[in-house]
């Protein structure tokens, strides 16, 4: 479904990826692991345009690489920023309103279904969600965000109660029946949860392609990628 | 009392003028960050389109004229924000320091071409009787255009509310200005909701312009000029990004100004703007956020 080729995004002085080249399939969660800092959200961030990027990105068959960010996501990719990035001096049925767009089937019912509290809380300000809240709106938008048939979703579980990461959880579950997702997320229980495949970024470049179970069930590999230490060696 | 019905009254149509050419430059500002110093051009232009247009009509019916310098001014307002967004600012959106230059080049150029074509001297503009007329208001004569220009501002800022709460582009523009990038992302092509606030923007100031003639009886090349200052100020203390708070903004420095004028002595209005920025700044640090 998307197709990503040598991927290059340079940050001021700092190069963060360095030709990153992976395919995302269609259906399911894909999961976008590795240790901190390695240009996880970069890779979203280049996929979608929001930062300046070289190489070539072709999403359902078409290049994507040079169109600009609301082309991209018009052409049905839709995003959940790391910091969720609601409108928060609009209500919660503005800032949905907002990823509406005419002539698409809308998700009003799925998104409802999901997050019972957006309709609850449609005229609340999104500024005065909590932080639970506010990523399930997040989700909703980008539920919403019509026509869209791939979620790039960063970090949906950071800084979030257990409980709330639950709701999540099943929620992304539900959402992959509809879209794929390729999903950023530094808690690998949530990853390993959710995803099937998994993609590792190591120091801007692709370490390991293949599925979630084979990089968690090789204690080597889980070390070296993610930093994971074998049970019982922590201090 | 009626001195100060007078002053207050009087203020609420100077108030009218700052909040026109203030609107514009607060949404500008507020959703594009970027600081226009062209839009006193847009001011000073608009209207001098508006008085050689309707030059001819101005020795027959004044009414016409003065209607059809308006409609013109706000035309014209609208047309030179749009080739000035089109063709000068959006290729500056990621140089703020080039974007300052240019409009501060456009606003020169504008005034010393105004000076080159019309000349210097101030070009007299002709209302209707009415409006040379005053109205008694609270034991004061009121002159109409004051009031006039009070209405037609309240009007605008219903008009401009309206635009911001109960459309889509002005739920764009509320979003745009908190988080551009994330609007972009949601598939909104922001550019189009840019220039069209840039229009809007443009729109308002042409209507300031050619009311500030009918206010002061005259326009000037340099009038634009002024008015920006005071514009800026106004956008300051009001929030930028904030509509009602221009609004707000603008009654509050030209009320204080007539009253100190008065009071005081002349000139000490002006100055008491300059003491009004500095309070609002101290008592509200983090102006750069929307109200």
């Amino acid at each position: 479904m998307l197709e990503v080729r040598d991927l290059r995004v340079r940050i001021g002085q700092s190069q963060i990826l360095h030709g990153l080249s992976f395919d995302v399939p269609s259906g399911g969660i894909t999961g976008l692991l590795g240790r901190n800092g390695v240009g996880k959200s970069t890779t979203l961030r280049g996929i979608l345009g929001l930062v300046t990027r070289s190489g070539e990105i072709g999403f359902a068959g078409a290049a994507i690489g040079t169109l600009r960010t609301y082309e991209i996501v018009r052409r049905g990719i839709a995003y959940v920023p790391e910091d969720r990035d609601v409108f928060s001096s609009l209500s919660v049925e503005e800032n949905l309103q907002l990823a509406e767009r005419p002539g698409n089937a809308l998700r009003y019912d799925l998104v409802y279904e999901l997050f019972p509290e957006m309709k609850a809380r449609g005229k609340q300000r999104a500024g005065t969600l909590s932080g639970g809240q506010q990523q399930m709106l997040a989700i909703s938008r980008a539920l919403l965000n019509a026509g869209n048939r791939l979620l790039l979703v960063d970090e949906p579980t950071k800084g979030l109660s257990p409980l709330v990461v639950r709701d999540v959880v099943d929620a992304l579950k539900r959402a992959s029946e509809v879209v794929t997702i390729l999903l950023v997320e530094q808690n690998l229980s949530v990853a390993h949860k959710l995803a099937r495949d998994a993609i590792v970024l190591d120091q801007g470049r692709v370490g390991y392609v293949g599925t979630v179970d084979a990089l968690m069930s090789d204690p080597a590999l889980a070390r070296h990628h993610l930093g994971l230490r074998p049970a019982g060696s922590g201090r | 009392m009626s001195t100060v019905a007078l002053l207050l009254l009087t203020g609420l149509g100077l108030g009218g003028l700052y909040f026109l050419i203030a609107s514009g430059l607060s949404l500008i500002w507020g959703l594009m960050r970027v600081l226009n110093f062209a839009h006193g051009a847009l001011f000073t232009v608009a209207a001098y389109v508006a008085w050689q247009l309707t030059l001819p009509w101005q020795t027959g019916n004044a009414a016409v004229a003065w209607l059809a310098g308006l409609v013109i001014a706000i035309v014209a307002g609208g047309v030179c924000a749009f080739l000035l967004e089109v063709f000068l600012i959006r290729p500056l959106y990621a140089r703020p320091i080039g974007q300052i230059l240019v409009t501060v080049g456009v606003a020169l150029a504008a005034v010393a071409l105004i000076e080159g074509i019309f000349g210097s001297d101030p070009k007299q503009m002709i209302v209707p009787a009415w409006m040379s007329a005053s109205t008694h208001v609270f034991g004061a004569d009121i002159p109409n255009t004051r009031l006039l220009i009070a209405s037609i501002a309240l009007l605008v800022l219903a008009a401009l509310l309206f635009f911001l709460r109960g459309t889509r582009y002005g739920l764009v523009v509320r979003a745009g200005v908190e988080n551009r990038a994330m609007v972009e992302a949601l598939g909104i092509d922001v550019d189009r909701a840019f220039t069209l606030v840039f229009v809007i923007g443009g729109m308002a100031a042409g209507l300031a312009g050619f009311l500030a003639g009918t206010y002061f009886g005259y326009i000037d090349p340099a009038r634009g000029t002024s008015m920006l200052i005071f514009a800026f100020i106004v956008v300051v203390i009001g929030g930028l990004g904030s509509v009602t708070g221009s609004a707000i903004a603008a009654v509050v420095v030209a009320v204080v100004q007539q009253f100190l004028n008065f009071y005081a002595a002349p000139g000490i209005g002006d100055f008491s703007v300059v003491i009004l920025l500095a309070a609002a700044l101290l008592v509200r640090p983090r102006l750069t956020e929307a109200g």
